[in-house]
């Protein structure tokens, strides 16, 4: 066998320098127990009461909605339910959440209006006979209450097509915002141009089509516009306005401008994906959305129209503006939006974009109430399953003892590191992705010991065969761990796999057991690989076993053979 | 334990042998007879679904003084031995100073009266102070149908991995059978025992998914090896298996038990400590699930896998093979473990070490198997393979008349 020499000393001392780093992670964290589930610590326990008699279908979509958003990720284990037909119950693990109310009740309902009129509005009249001049101002950027601010919305194949105002821009203009425009009212022969692409028909939500919608953007109704121009934001950036889809919308952003919106021509339903990141070969956060078949013809002739007018299109949330986009040309496909995001600012719209399609709407004033909840299972439960756990691993620590005497060393260590890489993980889990331990998640880690062991009983019985066709323990040990090798990969590669896929295609508990089974699985390869297998290799330069000494567990007897071969004399 | 390792040792080189796969039909009935249970258990009683999954009772109660964990563990004791089968296992939790939350599946007026006077008398609050609402599933028909179909696309996936890893789709089948067996009966054992189905027995039936096609892969990547060189061997195609089997049968002894010990402890503790809980149901779906997945990995598995190929005429081939090796040299496979005192077994292994070379894979068992052999059976007999020269050229002699000038 030509491989590289065997260098076990020198693995085993990576292995350890990576757990304690490991280790070392926990203690910088801070907290040595991890974080226990809803049925062993209890948790924070929200209850929201949603406006008006929404139907059945609406509330449990709304769930799964909200359970999406608090469980995600899957290993929270947060629990989600209807209750009495119009409330819906958050319960999520660990002392306080209350940071989550807000997070779990604020964004609801999602929409997208062009925007008739940004801060100022010019009278109906007058607003059809603005120049190109002014229309062109958000290009040149400084003019206008949004300059600054600007981010791009592009096609899914990255062709820059648009300006995007975007929420909350740090050093955000205040000054600026206080120059009068009217960016978005510019009506000159390019908008006709572009807009007979548009299609006149309502789409499936009951929205007003593009055609109408562009029709009030451009001639907003005299008395939307002297409501607008009577409107001042709130100074606390409360928001009571009421968000109805079929009608047009006065509201602000969180910088306390405000606008005159079109009624919506996309709901926040019509969203089948958004997510954040780098673009390869990018330097700036940016947000990729992408519609379902109604909202992308609606979104491409929204986009189609306003591109050639520089008008704004604002994505609305719960009533406030939290985004105007700009587009200079028809977005056919998934768009990207791009500008100035800090990781948490493209996370927190993607978010948005994707989970904040609430189809029901709730009571913000009183109908939100949190309460702290207490453990749903009673104390004893904990206790006796770890008593359990514990009596069960001494059990078989003593099994792999007596029926591998020298070599059940090498299991019982290898388990206990296996624990304590476990340990290490679920802390760091804990910690980084608000992982939480509940009781079948640590009957699950006890049950993961009987196949974590599985791969050293593989490999043991390998190297007996091997040592019963006459080859020595330091022979067997190599010319088994391949066989060994092989046997392992490809029976935990279904435990990946199974893992992985549950983990992609599955929600809920099933996501957090798939988390659990893909870790353990990986733990279980690590150890086998960087620690079974190089100390075994370090012993089998031993007398005591090599020798086939009696407690070593290769001797001829545990054999079952008459004589073993001893290193070099075969 | 010496005499487990040397049964270890003679199951390894096919002294000692037990036909799993001769007699398949034993197998194959036993567990017919155990499915057939566990489909008519279900059939009949059905599976008991927890209030996950169906919704439930929610009975708030404000109590006058402050609550704490010994008032809900109180309540939750009251609750459940209140005689009332729905309100059996109920949940029962603090909710911030004053209050508890009960929750139950539903039920009927009367046994709802029952489970209000029973939380009444446990916490000395009046009716009054008892709201009540319906909750719904926190399981909805949205995770149920995600679940299914991760499922549905692992299950997929796995099939397409083993048939690639092996080289073989029927293993993938007969996996997928044994996998198949499994659940059903596990299924069964939940119907038939009335525990309630918990997002945990949930997890537990994943973890047993995973467990047995786990098992299965390691019993059939030791066929795999066993009968990559039939052609050689004197040993028919599902003589190969049941060798490759019995080889591996000590591990799987020692892995399930390994991996019962500790579910076999939970299970012991929360049956006996607890009563009903969530640990007891995870454990039992896991402790039958596990036992069942070792089981058909070598009784279900292996034998369905042998008969699926042995119509291939590779297989049928090897069969001939064997048959004829048998005729030819009586002792060349000694089948059955009475015969352990064959004559001439203990001048095998050691005393002749290069004869015994050549044969060390096909039949290290040891035994006469040089008898007499007629010209025409010579060729099966003294099958040619790759040798261990590692491709380098070998000298080669050559009759001299053959020879080059």
């Amino acid at each position: 066998m030509a491989s590289k020499k065997a260098r076990p000393g020198r693995t085993l001392i990576i292995f350890f320098v990576v757990l304690a780093i490991a280790y070392g992670l926990v203690a910088l964290g801070g907290s040595w127990k991890p974080e226990l589930g809803l049925d062993l610590q209890g948790g924070t326990r929200i209850q929201m009461i949603a406006k008006g008699h929404p139907s059945s279908d609406a509330m449990s979509e709304a769930r799964d909605i909200i359970d999406q958003r608090v469980n995600g990720s899957g290993v929270t284990a947060a629990k989600v339910t209807t209750q009495g037909g119009n409330q819906i119950v958050v319960e999520i693990p660990g002392d306080s959440r209350q940071d989550l109310v807000d997070e779990v009740s604020q964004t609801a309902q999602l929409r997208f209006r062009l925007v008739a009129c940004q801060d100022t509005c010019a009278t109906s009249s007058s607003s059809a006979t603005t120049g190109g001049g002014t229309a062109s101002a958000p290009a040149t950027g400084g003019s206008t209450g949004i300059a600054g601010q600007r981010a791009a919305l592009g096609f899914d194949h990255k062709v820059p097509a648009a300006k995007k105002h975007k929420k909350a821009a740090k050093g955000g203009k205040a000054a600026s915002a206080a120059t009068p425009t009217a960016t978005a009212t510019a009506t000159d022969a390019p908008t006709a141009a572009a807009s007979p692409t548009t299609s006149g028909e309502p789409d499936q939500s009951g929205d007003i089509s593009v055609d109408d919608a562009l029709d009030f953007i451009n001639n907003p109704p005299a008395d939307q516009v002297a409501a607008f121009n009577a409107f001042t934001c709130p100074t606390d950036g409360a928001n009571n306005v009421e968000d109805v889809p079929g009608k047009p919308l006065i509201t602000c952003d969180d910088q306390g401008r405000k606008f005159l919106l079109s009624p919506a021509i996309i709901e926040g339903t019509q969203i089948s994906d958004a997510s954040s990141g780098i673009p390869q070969g990018g330097v700036q956060y940016e947000v990729n959305v992408s519609f379902h078949s109604s909202g992308r013809s609606a979104f491409a002739d929204a986009t189609g129209a306003i591109s050639t007018t520089n008008q704004l299109m604002a994505i609305v949330l719960d009533g406030q503006v939290i985004s105007a986009l700009t587009a200079s040309s028809r977005i056919n496909g998934g768009a990207t939006i791009t500008g100035d995001f800090t990781q948490e600012d493209a996370q927190a719209l993607a978010n948005n974009l994707k989970f904040g399609a609430l189809p029901v709407a709730f009571d913000k004033e009183n109908g939100i109430s949190s309460a702290t909840v207490g453990p749903s299972l009673a104390g004893n439960q904990l206790s006796a399953g770890l008593w359990a756990g514990g009596v069960g691993l001494l059990l078989v620590m003593l099994y792999c003892l007596i029926y591998y005497r020298g070599l059940g060393l090498v299991v019982v260590g290898s388990l206990i590191i296996a624990g304590a890489s476990t340990y290490a993980m679920v802390l760091l889990l804990s910690k980084s992705a608000d992982f939480t331990l509940d009781l079948p998640g640590i009957a699950g880690l006890i049950v993961a010991v009987g196949i974590t062991a599985d791969s050293f009983i593989v490999y043991f019985e390998r190297i007996r065969d091997e040592m019963r066709e006459g080859k020595s323990m330091r022979v067997a040990v190599e010319s088994g761990w391949l066989r060994a090798r092989s046997t392992c990969l490809a029976a935990d590669a279904v435990s990946i796999l199974a893992a992985l896929i549950l983990y992609i295609f599955a929600a809920g508990d099933v996501r957090g057991f798939a988390f659990a089974l893909g870790l353990s699985t990986i733990i279980d390869l690590v150890v086998f690989f960087y620690f079974t297998h190089p100390t075994i290799q370090r012993l089998s330069h031993y007398k005591f076993f090599n020798r086939g000494h009696r407690l070593s567990g290769l001797d001829a007897e545990a054999l079952g053979v008459d004589r073993i071969t001893v290193g070099g004399r075969a | 334990m010496s005499k487990f390792t040397r049964l270890g040792n003679e199951l390894y080189t096919g002294k000692r042998s037990i036909d799993f796969v001769g007699r398949k039909w034993t197998w194959y009935a036993i567990s017919g007879v155990i499915i057939v249970a566990a489909i008519l258990g279900l059939s009949i009683r059905g599976l008991n679904m927890g209030m996950d999954f169906t919704g439930g009772s929610q009975y708030t109660v404000t109590v006058s003084g402050t609550v704490d964990q010994g008032v809900a563990d109180k309540v939750r004791t009251a609750v459940g031995g209140a005689g009332v089968e729905a309100a059996a296992d109920p949940t029962v939790t603090t909710s911030g100073q004053h209050n508890l939350i009960v929750r139950t599946k539903s039920m009927s007026t009367s046994e709802n009266r029952t489970v209000v006077a029973a939380i009444t008398k446990a916490t000395g609050a009046a009716a009054d102070d008892i709201s009540q609402d319906h909750v719904g599933a926190s399981w909805g028909k949205e995770v149920a149908t995600k679940a299914i179909e991760g499922l549905i696309i692992f299950l997929i996936a796995v099939s397409i991995f083993i048939a690639a890893y092996t080289r073989q789709w029927k293993m993938s089948a007969a996996a997928l059978v044994a996998l198949a067996h499994d659940v059903l009966i596990t299924v069964g054992v939940y119907a038939l025992s009335g525990f309630e189905v918990t997002p945990a027995t949930v997890t537990g039936f994943l973890t047993i998914l995973g467990f047995s096609l786990y098992d299965t892969v390691v019993v059939f990547d030791k066929i795999k090896e066993n009968t990559k060189n039939l052609r050689g061997s004197k040993r028919s195609f599902a003589q190969a298996s049941n060798l490759a089997v019995n080889q591996t049968l000590v591990r799987s002894i020692n892995t399930s038990t390994v991996a019962l010990i500790p579910v076999a402890a939970i299970l012991w503790v929360s049956a006996v400590q607890l009563g009903t809980s969530t640990l007891k149901d995870l454990a039992l779906a896991l402790f039958v699930g596990m036992a069942a997945g070792t089981y058909s990995s070598i009784f279900i598995a292996t034998p369905l896998f042998v008969q699926l190929k042995s119509r291939e005429p590779e297989v049928v081939d090897s069969e001939k093979r064997a048959q004829r090796a048998r005729q030819v040299d009586p002792y060349a496979f000694v089948p059955a473990a009475t015969d352990s005192e064959a004559p001439l077994s203990e001048t095998g292994a050691l005393e002749n070490p290069e004869e015994l070379r050549d044969d060390a894979d096909e039949a290290p068992g040891g035994g006469v198997r040089r008898a007499p052999v007629a010209p025409q059976d010579r060729r099966p007999a003294r099958p040619v393979r790759e040798g261990g020269t590692a491709g380098r050229p070998q000298p080669s002699r050559q009759p001299r008349s053959k020879r080059g000038k």
